[in-house]
């Protein structure tokens, strides 16, 4: 082996750095144990998240991609993530707040509904990005390796930026109502990482399935209305008839949804329904993650 | 001393019929057959069989600092190793051992973003080759001074010229610096000098002390990097050492005449997929050449998911990869042909230059020109001339003459 560094000019003048990187020094000593052992798979396969922190900087990369991109050539550009959950609130509020007469539980409806649309439109956007986002990364995951849960990872993290906008927007909203701030807004944090937590077990699990088969493409923004419906975004529970109550009880959004609403709006929070909600989406991201882990190894193959 | 790569019985098995009948879109999945090897399907008397092995039972060593080529005809099962060494897809049995940090380089401008800037594309691309971003920051003006492309880092590398895109994709991937790296035959991309600056950068890193691996169809590039060749047939190792001998082995070998030019063609778009392809009339991979024919007539007809521009382009290069002469009406013309979607059929007449008795391989490239390749098939066809009995051939290797731009013209059928 070389003992000397090769910092020499080489023929077509350029060179190597003077001083090379600890990584490639590495290059002189070799491992005792296989940095890396490949082998048939078997049925399930572990995580392996020492790996994805290992990767962490290529979600970075991949998140500001997503981002970046997303409005780049917009003219309005960053200014969407403001529009749209705000024209969604007034569309509610005039339809269901005005001519319907949708009850709020006393809060006025413009803000009734925007403390639901601001976490359901970022679980919208992140699962809806996130379930294609494999089948767009086609020439990246034939062609390159790294952990593949960093692609509807990545989608899901860039939702959230758009998610932080539309928050800002709620803070105007809170003001200009003249709420105040009650002890519930601790819980928000935790709130906004339960919601992360479901919509990237929903994610990854539609990537993946999305892969194998086309049809979620068209089935999922159809599903997702659903979903919209059976959740309290534009209705609060209570108004929901006794026979269809358990509806909203096996949904998982139905406890974060409220929530929120308790969180911001100082409400009593539900939490047995929040309990569950978490209980779900930290089993859901579990069953998610393995079932990712275990179809990944076909993708390269199939898509 | 230890080996820094140990394969041991690597086998990796294709499951076709399944994927005909599971995947929605059977369009893409023809394309990526496209690239499988149906030589080996031939082989077995042509029946259809639910599975193919691209690998069956390869078995070797590499060393550490070793610069090792990877040479085998179309099909033969290079890409689906090299894929397997750096796990985008996974061994069907066997295993491998790898005692280093892996790069690979599969394409040049993996993760690109033609939206993004030359600057933020570096990033992008260097993050996702499994550079740390400590480590492109201190690499980036080095980068840059290699791509040459200074005055155009902060513009959307949708702007760029072909070679320009070509030059800053090679330079990110040359500053890898894994210790075992994989390369798929992405030498053979940007002009003549750009290429020249990559070979130099590539033996660079060879002499660096890193462990190399290179699929090529360039044999000059195998026998100028590679001090040892492994020679892949139908998915079995033929042959592991000197690199000479192996680029012996597969001049001498037979590897044309029973194998459908279609089945050369490689899609690097979905949008676009070929469905057949004729050379002289031929559909099959070896075309001879008579005394009295001055003209290659090339139809290739395809299938587009969307309205695309395309043109033909040819290669004509020795046995040994070597490039003779080009044809490239869509150049010449300034732009290609306006497909839309749907079936297309692309006929072109090129104007030969008289040939000396011998085989040239000709390799055929439908690209937009200057902006994307759609399909290649390289090489597509094994020409046999006989040569004119009075006439010295004209056409000498790239490196003794410059280029030899060949005429003729490429037309769109009706229908």
């Amino acid at each position: 082996m070389p003992e000397e560094m090769p910092t020499g000019e080489s023929p077509t003048g350029n060179s190597f750095p003077a001083q090379l990187p600890e990584t490639a020094l590495s290059a002189f000593s070799l491992a005792d144990q296989p940095v890396v052992k490949i082998r048939p798979s078997r049925r399930w396969v572990a995580l392996d998240l020492k790996e994805l922190w290992a990767y962490r900087e290529l979600l970075y990369f991949l998140t500001w991609r997503d981002v970046k991109v997303r409005y780049k050539q917009a003219v309005l550009g960053i200014a969407w993530a403001v529009i749209q959950p705000l024209a969604t609130m007034l569309i509610f509020t005039v339809f269901f707040g005005k001519l319907a007469k949708v009850p709020s539980d006393g809060i006025p409806y413009p803000i009734f509904s925007y403390a639901a649309l601001l976490p359901w439109m970022f679980f919208l956007n992140a699962v809806t990005s996130s379930s294609n986002s494999l089948v767009g990364s086609a020439n990246l995951i034939t062609k390159v390796y790294f952990p593949r849960l960093i692609i509807p990872g990545a989608a899901v993290v860039a939702a959230l930026v758009d998610f932080s906008i539309a928050f800002v927007v709620f803070v105007g909203l809170f003001a200009y109502y003249g709420y105040s701030l009650t002890w519930g807004v601790v819980l928000f944090p935790v709130l906004v990482v339960l919601t992360v937590l479901l919509a990237l077990g929903v994610g990854l699990w539609t990537s993946a399935l999305n892969v194998k088969y086309r049809d979620v493409r068209y089935a999922l923004p159809f599903l997702l209305q659903l979903w919209m419906f059976a959740t309290p975004v534009i209705y609060p529970s209570s108004l929901m008839p006794e026979r269809w109550r358990w509806v909203l009880a096996v949904n998982p959004l139905t406890g974060i949804i409220e929530g929120y609403r308790a969180s911001l709006l100082g409400r009593p929070v539900m939490w047995g329904a929040l309990g569950y909600s978490a209980a779900i989406a930290i089993l859901f991201l579990l069953y998610a993650a393995f079932y990712f882990r275990r179809t990944e190894r076909q993708f390269s193959d199939i898509v | 001393m230890k080996p820094i790569i140990q394969v041991r019985e690597l086998s990796k098995r294709y499951r076709i019929g399944a994927h005909r009948a599971r995947y929605g879109s059977l369009r893409e999945s023809l394309t990526e057959w496209g690239r499988q090897p149906y030589p080996v399907l031939l082989k077995r008397g042509g029946q259809e069989r639910p599975t193919i092995w691209a690998l069956k039972n390869v078995t070797f060593d590499v060393m550490p600092g070793e610069v090792v080529g990877i040479i085998g005809r179309n099909g033969a099962g290079k890409s689906t190793l090299l894929k397997v060494l750096s796990r985008i897809t996974e061994p069907t049995e066997g295993e491998v051992d790898l005692f280093g940090r892996v790069g690979s380089l599969l394409e040049v401008g993996t993760g690109f973003h033609a939206e993004l800037t030359g600057r933020e594309n570096i990033f992008l691309n260097g993050a996702v080759l499994g550079m740390k971003r400590a480590e492109i920051d201190r690499k980036f003006d080095d980068i840059v001074a290699f791509a040459e492309i200074e005055k155009f880092l902060d513009t959307p590398v949708k702007h760029y010229s072909s070679g320009m895109y070509v030059r800053l994709a090679f330079a990110v991937a040359a500053h890898l610096e894994p210790e075992i790296l994989l390369v798929d035959e992405v030498l053979a991309v940007g002009d003549a000098e750009f290429q020249k600056k990559c070979l130099g950068k590539m033996g660079d890193i060879a002499r660096g002390g890193r462990t190399v691996l290179i699929v090529s169809h360039n044999m000059g590039v195998v026998r100028t990097l590679c001090s040892r060749a492994v020679v892949l047939d139908a998915g079995e190792l033929l042959h592991d050492g000197d690199a000479e001998e192996a680029i012996r082995l597969y001049s001498e070998r037979p590897k044309s005449g029973t194998t459908p030019i279609v089945a050369h063609f490689r899609s690097h778009e979905h949008a676009i997929r070929v469905t057949s392809c004729e050379v002289n009339g031929s559909a099959s991979d070896l075309v001879h050449l008579g005394p009295e024919d001055h003209e290659i007539k090339i139809r290739l007809s395809g299938v587009t998911s969307r309205g695309v521009t395309a043109d033909l382009e040819a290669r004509l290069s020795d046995e040994l990869g070597s490039t003779l002469a080009y044809f490239s009406p869509g150049h010449v013309r300034g732009s290609g042909h306006r497909l839309a979607e749907g079936p297309f059929t692309i006929a072109a007449g090129i104007r030969l230059p008289r040939l000396n008795e011998g085989r040239f391989n000709l390799s055929i490239r439908l690209t937009h020109p200057s902006i994307t390749i759609w399909a290649t098939a390289e090489p597509a066809v094994l020409l046999v001339a006989d040569g004119e009995p009075f006439a010295t051939g004209q056409v000498l290797p790239m490196k003794q003459v410059g280029w030899t731009l060949l005429g003729g013209h490429s037309e769109v059928e009706a229908g």
